[in-house]
């Protein structure tokens, strides 16, 4: 009897650590759980370095590197606001542009293109979310802030010249070049995405409102709002993309720590900064106050993405559960 | 016997693979009709015919189909499926609108935004399908979060509330466990009084209790159409025999 008990235990200790009986399963599920933790662990230690690099930034300066809008290396005075705040706007902007295109192309895509002409155009979406930044800056440095000098800049100042968001000179380089090549550089991201989310919405859906007598664009906004959550963590992705991105950015900017109600300013992000100044921060000071903004974005970065996945997951268990 | 659906000549396709044959029936009115035959016969393709929702997979019709005398082929599809009303196989409530709102949805796409209007028609249609007392106090939980048996007929109160006149039903219990079934039967007969009802089952007793009408369909076409009673105790066709005897198929 004892016998047959220790071996039930016997068992059951052996479940806990080969779970599925099988060595091959048991070395795989360990050695993938071993990676996903070496990615987790990553993450802690790149923000415990930077933390631990930007020390003596964070001490001299506190709370005001955030608030402070004077960046100014030569007399070694570091505040970030006006590089946080063209990180935002910029981002920002970007993808209030972007996201009406976006979900219109995806949903020409998943719901009224046909095969022969949706499978050809999704590719070209794809494409397009691979290309280089820098070519992307190339081309904001030859097309588009030629472009916005001549022609959208006094135009818009003719125009709308009597709000303080377009006003002054027109130098093509700033804040609006900036917004333009985010947006058309988050749009395929957020199209490809959106597409997935929309095709993975099952035909049932569809049909369920056609047979009450919908119309094509009645259904689709059924599926749309089957997809909102999707759609909310796709254009959150776009964000954390657009944050991030510094090469097409920097080179169409202007690069300028300056914050300024206009579209036509130049303005400076998180990410160009550090690119562009890292070779030069020959002083302890300014190399900490770099690495303390990189802080910032990684925070930034994670939080957004963080908030992401919440509001998809809430709204997910909405729906699956009680 | 009044015809509701009057169907001449129909041939179906996919693309050009044909999988409905010269299918001609009248469909009487206020009955329930009840398509039985094989799995891959067509059953499902013939009353997807019948809202027209065939051409939304890309299949193509010939034929003519006419409703109260006038040709549905030729009518706008929307305003049809308003008038054929379709209940699926699989339950297929919208997750993101509350238990209301689907019943509800139908109505709304119609333009009807009156709350005053839409509750009682919303009270009514879930007691029609009855549903009412076991979601009453929860109408605004989640479509999605009902069991199965329930879904399906909270998918039916959807598809009365458009009030149509034809109710086609595809295998409405397959999915459903026996108690959810005899409640989706029971819910057939009492629905016949006002609808026009057209159910495709596998479920030889299911067809024998809740139809008035059966069809037997084969390899895309009618074998035999019949009073259901006639259908399964003495048909005049030898395969009709075989299936409903359970002998193949
Ligand atoms: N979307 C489709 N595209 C191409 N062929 C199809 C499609 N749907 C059905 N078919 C074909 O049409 C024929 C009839 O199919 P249908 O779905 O009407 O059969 P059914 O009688 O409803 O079968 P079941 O009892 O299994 O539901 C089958 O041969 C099937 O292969
Ligand atoms: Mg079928």
């Amino acid at each position: 009897m004892s016998y047959s008990v220790s071996k039930k235990e016997k068992n059951n200790f052996l479940k806990r650590f080969f779970p599925s009986n099988n060595l091959g399963d048991f070395i795989f599920e360990r050695l993938t759980w071993l990676f996903a933790l070496s990615v987790f662990l990553l993450v802690i230690l790149m923000g415990y370095e930077m933390y631990e690099g930007s020390k003596i930034s964070m001490q001299k300066f506190g709370f005001d590197f955030l608030v402070n809008s004077e960046w100014d290396p030569v007399q070694e005075i570091y505040g970030a606001l006006p590089i946080i705040y063209g990180t935002i706007v910029s981002s920002l902007l970007a993808l209030i542009i972007a996201l009406p295109f976006s979900i219109g192309v995806a949903v020409y895509l998943a719901e009224v293109a046909p095969p022969w002409l949706e499978k050809p155009l999704s590719f070209l979406v794809e494409l397009l979310a691979g290309i280089p930044s820098v070519i992307y800056g190339l081309w904001g440095i030859f097309v588009l802030v030629p472009w916005i000098r001549t022609d959208v800049e006094p135009y818009l100042s003719d125009k709308l010249g009597f709000l303080p968001f377009f006003r002054g000179a027109p130098y093509g380089f700033g804040l609006l070049a900036a917004v333009l090549i985010l947006t058309i550089m988050v749009l395929p991201i957020i199209t490809s995405i959106t597409r997935d989310v929309l095709k993975s919405v099952p035909r049932s859906q569809r049909e369920a409102a056609l047979a009450l007598g919908a119309t094509k664009w009645q259904s689709t906004i059924i599926v749309l709002k089957d997809a909102k959550s999707g759609i909310l963590g796709a254009t959150m992705l776009g964000f954390g993309r657009a944050i991030g991105e510094t090469m097409a950015v920097t080179m169409v900017i202007g690069n300028r720590a300056l914050i300024s109600p206009s579209l036509f300013d130049p303005s400076y992000t998180m990410a160009s900064v550090i690119a562009n100044e890292f070779t030069e921060a020959t002083s302890e000071m300014y190399l900490s106050a770099l690495i303390q903004l990189a802080l910032v974005l990684f925070v930034i970065t994670i939080f957004v993405n963080a908030l992401a996945r919440l509001l998809v997951w809430s709204m997910d268990r909405k729906w699956k559960t009680t | 016997m009044e015809i509701k659906i009057s169907v001449k000549n129909l041939e179906a396709f996919y693309g050009k693979n044909k999988v409905l044959h010269n299918i001609s029936i009248d469909i009487p009115k206020n009955k329930v009709l009840a398509i039985i035959g094989p799995s891959g016969c067509g059953k499902s393709t013939f009353i997807r015919c019948l809202n027209r929702m065939h051409e939304v997979v890309g299949g193509s019709i010939k034929g003519e189909i006419l409703l109260d005398g006038e040709d549905l082929t030729k009518t706008d599809p929307v305003l049809l499926r308003k008038r054929v009303g379709m209940v699926f196989q699989k339950p297929n409530p919208f997750p993101s609108m509350s238990i209301f709102d689907n019943v509800a949805a139908g109505l709304k796409l119609n333009g009807v935004r009156n709350k005053k209007l839409i509750t009682p028609i919303v009270e009514k249609c879930l007691k029609q399908s009855a549903l009412w007392d076991e979601v009453k106090d929860q109408l605004d939980k989640s479509g999605a979060n009902i069991s199965g048996g329930q879904q399906q007929r909270l998918c039916i109160a959807r598809t009365l509330a458009v009030d149509p006149e034809v109710i086609l039903m595809d295998e409405p219990a397959s999915a459903l466990d026996p108690i959810s079934t005899t409640k989706i039967e029971d819910l057939i007969f009492q629905l016949k009084k006002d609808y026009t009802i057209v159910i495709v089952t596998h479920n030889m007793q299911q067809a024998a209790r809740v139809s008035d009408y059966t069809a037997f369909f084969y390899m895309g076409e009618i074998i035999e159409f019949d009073e259901t009673n006639k259908i399964f105790i003495s048909p005049s066709n030898k395969q009709t025999e075989d299936y409903v005897r359970g002998r193949f198929g």
